[in-house]
């Protein structure tokens, strides 16, 4: 899978690179409108990450370019200016996304691999995992083709975490993913760790072969048993 | 009492002073040159009568006032001798008037032959009493003359004259900082108005500008803030899932993470504050809130579950405002989380909606908040570290910006009333 992030902030870049990277994903970078353009006339990517605010002009004006030239790459805008009018902007010139920066790492790889399931498994979306069998459009998991019964907010805190699997998640990056800004405040670390706990116990009923380890202070990390 | 209005009573007042002052001296003055006339008058009779009765004899002897205006008595020597001419007041019966009316008197004596004659001479007087009526009745309408004609000044001459300041005074009275308005000064040939307008234009000018400078400064800044927040952030995570790290380091980048995190919320607060501020939210729709109510209990489904909590809503009317969408939304979402937060575990939160009202209560553990201080920004619980204490504020402002009432009660329990 290739990977093309288009930022002029340099550590910025270099974050997203090395954090992709380790999911084996082959990150090329580019730091303007014009270099972005070079490297998509001649590659052609599964994944773009747009910075809107670029020195040589708007992202937006990339992205009315691509979709007129037809180019079919999944496109993430990535932008300091979280705004709706902007989200809607970007999602209306036909960007697959909207990331607002801050954002974790985690969370930007849960939407780049939404983006790449949706392009390139249309209709048989599921991910394997040990004995565990995630369905992604069904929202349904499977453990040993026996259906475990998860709530909604269950499916998807399992999905972040198999979509993030081997990597250390952020509390905070998994409560913003799942019950959106409706738990920024005080009391998310029991809050979350009560819903962790039902999770948990879920699987190990189930005896799935995977366990969701608490890094201590920061937050979990989904491995194979 | 407004300008015009205060100088005129002034006006009245003084010049109902200086009128009364003025009546009085005019009043003894007159009398006095009445008098003079008078008696230079009757002087000049004596002479005539006196040089009369030297021609004709028969008038020495005129005992009553008859038909003439005088009487002529002989005396004694030694009267006349100790007598002074006076000059006197007094009454007589006239027939005209069936009363007795003042008169002057002069009582002289002269002689004629050997004999000395009191000669008694009377012209009739002014009548005291007519002459203050009728002084009295020219000064009023003297008076009411001039106040009328000092407010008629004041309201043609002066209202002109002192347009630019109304005009300006009436602009001050509705302006907002926070509109963006302009002050429009109405140029004036009077020097002090034209200083009190440039003054004024300055200091407004002035105010709007750092106004301007301080709401940019926020939102720059919080903006500025938001890439090297992430970057930080993002370093920490890949940083943190080095194999090397030992718990205690891994304690560290956490605690340093936690609080990168409450910078970044607390930030986003701010560069919302500012937004809703600047009017960044144009669109606008009815919102209907028991719908929102509604859908945010399920979205806080699972954080009131985990208190044990229970969210009631309690609905008598329709309750529908016209304001942009994720306000709103901010808005109840707000007070509920705050609710929520706040609430101690295992009791209710109650949600009535009634004609025009929407009220939010959940139960206390620490008896009142300070109503002046609950929507001041990074006002905190004491008890809860993770809160940026700026929720309520951003409910406050949202509710200012669509011209509804938040109020805090405190009634056994915490209350938030939104009204109109």
């Amino acid at each position: 899978m290739k990977i093309l992030i288009i930022e002029d902030e340099q550590d910025m870049l270099q974050n997203m690179k090395d954090f992709l990277e380790k999911e084996n994903f082959i990150v090329e970078t580019a730091n303007s409108i014009l270099q972005a353009q070079n490297k998509i006339g001649v590659y052609s990517y599964d994944c773009i990450l747009l910075d809107i605010n670029l020195k040589d002009g708007s992202g937006f004006s990339l992205l009315e370019d691509l979709k007129k030239k037809n180019i079919e790459d999944g496109v993430i805008i990535v932008s300091a200016r979280n705004s709706l009018d902007d989200k809607l902007e970007g999602l209306n010139l036909g960007a697959d996304d909207y990331l607002a920066k801050p954002f974790h790492m985690s969370e930007l790889n849960a939407r780049v691999k939404a983006v790449l399931r949706r392009s390139h498994f249309k209709g048989n979306n599921k991910i394997k995992l040990g004995n565990l069998c995630v369905d992604i459009d069904e929202h349904k998991v499977d453990i040993d083709q026996t259906p475990l019964n998860l709530n909604r907010k269950e499916f998807e805190i399992l999905l972040f975490f198999v979509s993030n699997q081997n990597r250390l998640v952020n509390k905070s990056a998994l409560a913003e993913h799942v019950w959106g800004d409706h738990i920024d405040q005080a009391d998310n670390f029991e809050f979350i760790y009560s819903q962790i706990k039902n999770l948990r116990k879920k699987l190990k009923d189930a005896g799935a072969e995977i366990e969701i380890k608490a890094v201590y202070g920061i937050g979990y990390k989904l491995v194979e048993a | 009492m407004k300008l015009l209005n205060y100088t005129t009573s002034y006006f009245a007042a003084i010049l109902f002073l200086l009128l009364g002052i003025w009546a009085v001296i005019f009043y003894v003055e007159m009398l006095d040159e009445i008098y003079d006339s008078l008696d230079d008058g009757l002087g000049n009779q004596k002479t005539l009568i006196i040089n009369r009765a030297k021609n004709n004899p028969e008038n020495l002897k005129r005992l009553d006032f008859q038909d003439g205006s005088y009487t002529v008595r002989s005396i004694s020597n030694s009267q006349a001798i100790t007598f002074k001419d006076s000059y006197r007041d007094t009454l007589m019966y006239m027939h005209n008037e069936n009363d007795f009316e003042p008169v002057r008197l002069l009582e002289t004596v002269f002689k004629e032959g050997d004999k000395f004659y009191k000669l008694k001479i009377i012209t009739s007087m002014v009548e005291e009493d007519d002459l203050i009526e009728d002084l009295l009745f020219s000064l009023i309408l003297l008076y009411l003359g001039l106040i009328l004609s000092i407010v008629l000044l004041n309201n043609l001459i002066l209202k002109k004259i002192w347009n630019p300041f109304y005009s300006l005074l009436h602009q001050l009275k509705n302006f907002r900082l926070e509109k963006d308005q302009k002050i429009n000064t109405v140029s004036s040939n009077i020097d002090e108005f034209n200083l009190l307008n440039t003054r004024i234009e300055q200091m407004l000018d002035k105010s709007i500008s750092s106004y301007n400078s301080q709401k940019q400064f926020i939102e720059n800044a919080a903006h500025e803030l938001q890439t090297p927040l992430a970057i930080s952030i993002n370093k920490l995570e890949l940083l943190v899932e080095h194999e090397e790290l030992n718990e205690q380091q891994i304690e560290l980048v956490a605690s340093v993470l936690n609080n990168l995190e409450g910078l970044t919320r607390m930030n986003n607060s701010l560069l919302l504050l500012s937004k809703i501020e600047n009017q960044q939210f144009p669109d606008e729709q009815e919102i209907d809130f028991n719908d929102l109510i509604t859908n945010l209990k399920h979205d806080y489904k699972d954080l009131a579950g985990h208190k044990q909590m229970e969210i009631k809503i309690e609905s008598t009317s329709v309750l529908k405002y016209t304001m942009n969408k994720g306000l709103a939304r901010i808005l109840l979402s707000n007070l509920l989380k705050n609710a929520i937060i706040h609430g101690e575990k295992g009791t209710e939160i109650n949600v009535m909606i009634s004609v025009n009202s929407f009220r939010i209560s959940n139960s206390s553990k620490h008896g009142a908040l300070d109503t002046t201080r609950v929507f001041s920004r990074f006002q905190k619980n004491p008890g809860s570290k993770n809160s940026t204490g700026i929720g309520l504020a951003i409910a406050k402002t949202i509710a200012k910006k669509y011209q509804l009432q938040l109020d805090y009660t405190f009634t056994q329990e915490h209350n938030f009333h939104l009204y109109k």
